[in-house]
């Protein structure tokens, strides 16, 4: 290590002593070029090289390191597989960075009771190709899901296509073990589908690393559907296609997943993979139907019905399970196709109600024009969360800075539709200034007040998901309430 | 019919007085779940007045409405559009309303299978006890904004907050629907139960009682065809009026001199050895067992199989299974955290807050 910086910090030279008495010197990261390769995470506009890296492998030792940090007074930021997309395993100068990649195993699977005790920094998709086969799946599946971690799932509460039918992360577990910042061990849940007390399970799904540190996940796993085909419709107009999405739902079927993607992510990821879409199209739709083969066949000939009578122009249905992967093929690359066509992108994830769809495009449209920035849509049209992706490079001077405004713009633009900031990705560095503008003071106090009862001393990945009073008050936001703004007479982008 | 009103200023101002003269206060509307629960005491804080549905789109899937609103009232504007409340609360009364059921969170025969009351919750505006309204989550599918305030209010019994407007998620009504029915012992249905489980079959109900196990299929209507055939079994005609018994419990089963426990245990428990009637909900993850057995040995048994018991009927105290010392100690501090002057429903969910 550095001797001479060691010795300009000395709490890091008095921090990296106490926990080398705990834990072997290789789970113990302090020299520049070790710590590197954790300066960020999915969102590496943002970065930081962290104090110390520990890499913990037993929970006793996690404990050992919470205890250490917490009479220290250190900052703790938790890391899971680092694939986040909104800052939230930003790592801090001042802090300890808290990696739970040596948690990779598979503890146990009940497939009696359909269900599997994972360490948190097992891989999503490890999960359903352990069970698979016994018949069985873990649902929630983030397209990031071949790389990012169930515990990171859980602190993120991540989403994926399937979500509409399925559900999110907090929908598909069952119980956790968390080590909480004076490193004490508690069980969240139980083993039966509810627990006595609070629901702290919910609380737990999604609270970023500010409430615990996640050390085991029981997940539930649901059967493997007999069959699934996926309909690929096309509209020339993003409106029609944004309308049949609220018109599927009316009428009575829930997709297993409902994609949409716009004109430039269709050509952008069509260059990358030919996954054989209409390129001349405003927008897809992907429609994926799942269940028993009989159910399939019902809901095939309803969505079709359905997409028909929307207008679309052209309606494929998959016939067999390598044409459905062709047609996923598309949607799942759409991220990598991006950087083909850009340097940097900057994915947004609001979440708005289905009906706003069409205008809320259209309305990101014209701020593409206001900045001068490029956007292509890529979402989960069926749950109304968008990403758009705006296209930009960093290299070129205020090119940042001017994405970074028109993704506030998007936020804004969601919430005025009645939608929020974050649908998926978590508030983590990046949302935090328009948290300020989702939530009124009173409601920032009460997720304070609430964060207080886990964490006193504000040591678990402070800075992050959400603002204090005072830098709302500098950041100067306008709240927006449910949709209402001051003078909606006025017309807005 | 009483005329939707809004009452969260009257209501609200209420709040803020008792938390003022550190007042506490016992809330209440339909009063159809005070047999759950602590006994409490405290100054009425009725809510029945503020209700109405506030904002129903079929077309997104959610439903807003006041705390006071009778459930069946929501239940009927559902099922006007085809729709439904897929966790299928219990009632336990004609006057019970959505503020009570999700505070209660309960959940009907379809929980393992759709969801739980919480499972749904989307957004939940609440008077916390200092009297501010405050608003927590949306109307949209998916929210990370900020901790998952709404869905902690589910099954609080009022101790974090006064309900005042929830946001559910709700879902269309299944095309077709039947019952098939097996006799077997319960040994037999529990290793059923967890088989039948691990087929994509559209199952919503899986119950057993005195020798006899019942299977609810519901979805689309060539669905429920074919895991039928493949199910076997006889079919229930009537088969609304069973499972309303079963969720409402109105079969005899239920009408016991002895104690009722709910066990809340992993599905494939075995069967427990417990003194007592058991009829298993659920899929085998609900067990009701009327027995005079001791408070203690039902808990130490359940708990040994990784799950807990709470007293329905009976004088079993403390009502809900005991925490550990940690948790507890969490507990309180959350508590404190919504509640510093400990005036909300005090002694509700545990003697201790």
């Amino acid at each position: 290590m550095d001797a001479a910086k060691a010795s300009s910090r000395p709490e890091k030279h008095t921090l990296i002593a106490k926990l080398a008495a705990e834990l072997p010197a290789s789970m113990v990261l302090h020299a520049d070029e070790d710590l590197r390769p954790f300066e960020c995470d999915g969102l590496s506009a943002y970065r930081q090289l962290p104090m110390i890296v520990v890499l913990p492998e037993t929970i006793a030792q996690v404990q050992a390191v919470m205890r250490i940090c917490h009479s220290e007074a250190i900052p703790v930021v938790a890391r899971g597989a680092g694939t986040g997309l909104s800052g939230g395993a930003l790592p801090l100068d001042n802090g300890v960075l808290l990696s739970l990649a040596k948690f990779n195993r598979i503890l146990d699977i009940d497939a009696a009771n359909r269900r599997a005790t994972v360490q948190p920094g097992v891989r999503n998709l490890a999960i359903s190709e352990a069970v698979s086969d016994l018949g069985l799946y873990y649902a929630p599946d983030p397209s990031s899901q071949i790389a990012c971690s169930i515990g990171g799932n859980v602190a993120e509460n991540s989403g994926g296509v399937h979500c509409l039918k399925y559900g999110l992360t907090t929908h598909n577990i069952i119980r956790l073990e968390i080590v909480t910042v004076d490193g004490e061990r508690l069980t969240i849940g139980s083993d039966g589908l509810d627990s006595p007390g609070f629901d702290l399970l919910a609380l737990m799904t999604g609270s970023e690393g500010l409430l615990g540190v996640i050390v085991e996940v029981v997940v539930k796993l649901l059967p493997q559907p007999e069959r699934a085909q996926v309909i690929l419709a096309a509209f020339d107009d993003v409106r029609a296609g944004g309308d049949a999405v609220a018109a599927i739902i009316q009428a009575g079927i829930v997709p297993a997943g409902l994609e949409m993607l716009d004109n430039p992510a269709i050509a952008a990821t069509e260059a990358f993979v030919h996954a054989g879409y209409p390129t001349d199209a405003a927008a897809i739709l992907l429609c994926e139907v799942d269940g028993t083969a009989a159910e399939v066949d019902e809901h095939v000939a309803d969505v079709r019905g359905v997409l028909e009578h929307a207008g679309a122009t052209e309606i494929r249905v998959s016939r067999d399970d390598a044409e459905r992967a062709l047609f996923w093929a598309g949607r799942k690359a759409a991220f990598p196709a991006m950087g083909r066509i850009s340097p940097d992108y900057y994915c947004m994830d609001g979440t708005i109600p289905r009906a706003a769809l069409a205008d809320v495009l259209i309305g990101i449209g014209e701020l593409a024009e206001k900045y001068g920035q490029r956007v292509a849509n890529v979402f989960h049209a069926g749950d109304g969360n968008l990403h758009p992706l705006i296209l930009y490079d960093a290299n070129q001077p205020g090119e940042l800075e001017r994405t970074e405004a028109f993704g506030g713009a998007i936020c804004q633009l969601c919430l005025e539709h009645g939608g929020t900031i974050t649908g998926e990705h978590g508030v983590g560095v990046e949302k935090i200034d328009q948290m300020c503008v989702q939530f009124p003071p009173a409601e920032l106090r009460q997720f304070h007040a609430l964060k207080q009862a886990f964490d006193a001393g504000g040591l678990l990945n402070p800075g992050k998901a959400v603002p204090t009073l005072h830098r709302c008050a500098e950041f100067g936001a306008m709240h927006v309430h449910n949709g209402d703004l001051p003078f909606p007479e006025l017309e807005r982008l | 019919m009483t005329r939707d009103a809004d009452a969260s200023d009257e209501l609200a101002f209420a709040v803020g007085l008792a938390h003022a003269n550190a007042t506490p206060l016992a809330i209440q509307a339909g009063c159809t779940k005070d047999f759950l629960g602590e006994a409490i005491d405290g100054e009425p804080l009725d809510i029945s007045g503020h209700r109405g549905i506030v904002n129903y789109q079929p077309g997104e899937l959610v439903l807003t409405a006041r705390a006071g609103t009778p459930l069946t009232e929501i239940e009927a504007a559902l099922a006007e559009q085809g729709q439904m409340l897929a966790f299928e609360p219990p009632h336990y009364g004609e006057t019970a309303t959505l503020g009570g059921t999700i505070a209660a969170g309960l959940s009907g025969p379809a929980r393992p299978f759709t969801g739980a009351a919480r499972d749904f919750v989307l957004g939940a505006r609440i008077i916390n006890a200092r009297g501010e309204i405050l608003r927590f989550g949306g109307e949209v599918m998916k929210n990370v904004a900020g901790y998952d305030l709404s869905r902690l209010m589910a099954g609080a019994y009022g101790t974090l907050g006064v309900l005042l407007e929830l946001s559910l998620k709700v879902l269309p009504r299944p095309g077709a629907q039947t019952t098939l029915m097996f006799e077997h012992d319960a040994a037999t249905a529990i290793e059923q139960f967890g088989r039948w489980q691990r087929r994509p079959w559209p199952i919503t109900g899986a119950y057993w009682e005195n020798g006899c196990s019942h299977i609810r299929l519901a979805g689309a209507s060539a669905s429920v065809a074919s895991a039928q055939q493949q199910l076997g079994g006889e079919t229930l005609i009537d088969d609304a009026i069973f499972w309303r018994g079963v969720r409402e419990q109105q079969r005899p089963f239920f009408a016991t001199a002895r104690a009722l426990w709910r066990l809340s245990v992993p599905p494939a428990t075995p069967r427990l050895e417990i003194d007592g009637e058991c009829a298993i909900d659920w899929g085998g993850a609900q067990r009701w067992l009327s027995s005079d057995a001791d408070a203690d040995t039902i808990r130490s048994t359940v708990a040994a199989h990784g799950g807990h018991a709470s007293v329905y009927r009976g004088h079993a105290t403390p009502r809900f299974h005991p925490l550990p010392e940690a948790m507890m100690t969490l507990h309180r501090r959350v508590k404190q955290s919504m509640d510093p002057a400990d005036i909300l429903n005090r002694g509700r969910l545990y003697p201790d807050f």
